[in-house]
């Protein structure tokens, strides 16, 4: 299959990408600076991330649309209010995760954001779902830009003026250049920032606007150290079909007003899990020095039992050392808990920890 | 010091008397990335040949590092370990890696010069 370019590719190239394969597509894995100098830069200043390889689904609807999505998903979205995004999960009847997503209440109906290689699955399990009541648009017209680190709110609003008053986790249509964008409060940095839906033809004028006001563009490698030291959990490594939200430590996520009832894909699973506790959960590793325990990774208890596996593990470099997430039994999830990574054939020692590794920026309360 | 020889896992090493001087190419490090862990071999420990003797680890991923000869470990330079950044900063100079009482010489001659060197890595990174 060919690869896919999102509509940025060229501006890409312009600006000394290093590309890779991801979900599909040709993406910029790191530009000419690197991965430590780009994590750092988004950090302090204003990074851009091209993600127009998520999915950008739209279902159109009304309050029987409303109906529908919450035997679905596990979110009170009656009282959800217009403009505002949740943080949530497709599921099987296990409770297994198909993706993580942000859906957002719009005006005319619902705005979901996919992971790149779920999205036409997703796009299929949806479709069955609801059937052809609702009209649904993965739209491949639009690119998908965030913009993300401290200087961020400013550079945008300079662009798109009234976006310094959306509050984390809230969006709207905003007129910019005879062109109609949807912005969002939010990002997988750890830091304030935006998500901008925007047409294909006009993302390259839009994201060269960004650079000329100082920000700059960030690759994956720099989204997957950002996201692993705010304590994301990325599909693939953290989240498959075989992890439930509850073991993935994700129970904030599920609306409390919907565990007394169910009625959503996967409630008896959660319902259960949430009672009983899961086996195996999510957990923040700190390995000691600076020994690097990267996805795959064993962990043992100190009678060289296996508790569990790393999922995902690097070098942080705002937090100066290395950094891990896996899954760990129960018992082994306590914060400072000792534990063994094998790496290379030798069990080298590391502890449970809190996380995240980096304290959140988020921008709350400002309207 | 004799001339600079390379190997095909982008190793650079020097010679003076028996002492050999290895560590890692500009362009490898330009292929690995931002170095942010580096492990050497022990010294006192004997090294084969195209044997493992260390590894560095980029932010994206893990890789091992050769020995272009064969030899007794004699020293090694720890602050790189300390520093992995070093290595990226200066590949070619002050951040080699290890230092081997070699035992047989005819091995170097098997490694390639500068020049086949930068057309080996152009040819093969492209």
């Amino acid at each position: 299959m060919e690869i896919k370019k999102t509509s940025l590719n060229k501006l890409h190239q312009n600006n000394n990408a290093k590309f890779v394969e991801f979900a599909g597509y040709e993406m910029p894995i790191q530009y000419s600076k690197g991965i430590i100098e780009e994590h750092k830069f988004t950090r302090s200043n204003s990074g851009i991330f091209d993600v127009s390889h998520m999915g950008q689904l739209f279902i159109y609807g009304d309050e029987s649309l409303t109906e529908e999505l919450e035997k679905i998903f596990p979110l009170d979205l009656k009282n959800l209010k217009q403009n505002c995004s949740k943080y949530s999960f497709l599921m099987n009847e296990d409770a297994g995760i198909y993706d993580d997503l942000i859906i957002t209440k719009i005006n005319e109906g619902y705005l979901i954001i996919l992971n790149a290689a779920c999205k036409d699955k997703d796009f299929e399990i949806l479709s069955n779902l609801l059937g052809s009541k609702f009209k649904m648009n993965l739209d491949n017209n639009r690119s998908l830009i965030a913009i993300q680190g401290p200087k961020s709110v400013e550079i945008l609003n300079s662009v798109i003026n009234g976006v310094d008053k959306l509050n984390f986790m809230t969006g709207n249509w905003f007129d910019s250049d005879n062109q109609r964008l949807f912005v969002t409060r939010s990002g997988y940095t750890g830091e304030d920032g935006f998500e901008i839906s925007i047409s294909n033809d006009n993302a390259e004028k839009f994201v060269e606007n960004l650079i000329g006001k100082g920000a700059q563009l960030i690759g994956l490698g720099a989204r997957d150290t950002l996201r692993l030291e705010a304590g994301l959990c990325l599909y693939g490594h953290e989240l498959d079909i075989n992890k439930t939200p509850v073991e993935a430590n994700l129970r904030w996520a599920i609306s409390k007003s919907r565990l007394s009832n169910g009625g959503f894909i996967g409630s008896k699973k959660i319902m259960n899990q949430m009672q009983d506790g899961a086996s195996q959960i999510r957990v923040g590793i700190k390995p000691e020095g600076r020994l690097i325990a990267r996805e795959k990774t064993k962990i043992f208890d100190d009678t060289d039992k296996q508790i569990g596996e790393i999922t995902s593990g690097t070098f942080g470099p705002s937090v100066n050392g290395p950094i891990a997430m896996g899954y760990v039994d129960k018992e082994f999830s306590k914060v400072d808990t000792k534990i063994l990574l094998e790496v290379r054939g030798k069990k080298h020692p590391a502890s449970v920890c809190g996380l995240p590794f980096y304290k959140k920026n988020y921008v709350k309360g400002v309207n | 010091m004799s001339e600079v020889k390379f190997s095909k896992e982008h190793e650079w090493i020097t010679l003076e008397g028996d002492i050999a001087t290895i560590g890692i190419t500009k362009h490898a490090t330009e292929m690995l990335g931002d170095i942010v862990f580096a492990e050497l071999p022990e010294k006192g420990s004997n090294v084969e040949k195209d044997g493992t003797a260390g590894v560095v680890e980029s932010t994206k991923a893990a890789s091992d590092v050769y020995t272009p000869v064969s030899g007794e470990v004699v020293d090694t330079n720890q602050s790189i370990v300390d520093d992995p950044a070093k290595i990226n900063e200066d590949p070619e100079g002050g951040a080699w890696f290890f230092k081997l009482k070699i035992k047989d010489t005819t091995e170097l001659d098997t490694l390639m010069n500068k020049e086949e060197y930068d057309k080996f890595a152009k040819e093969t990174s492209s």
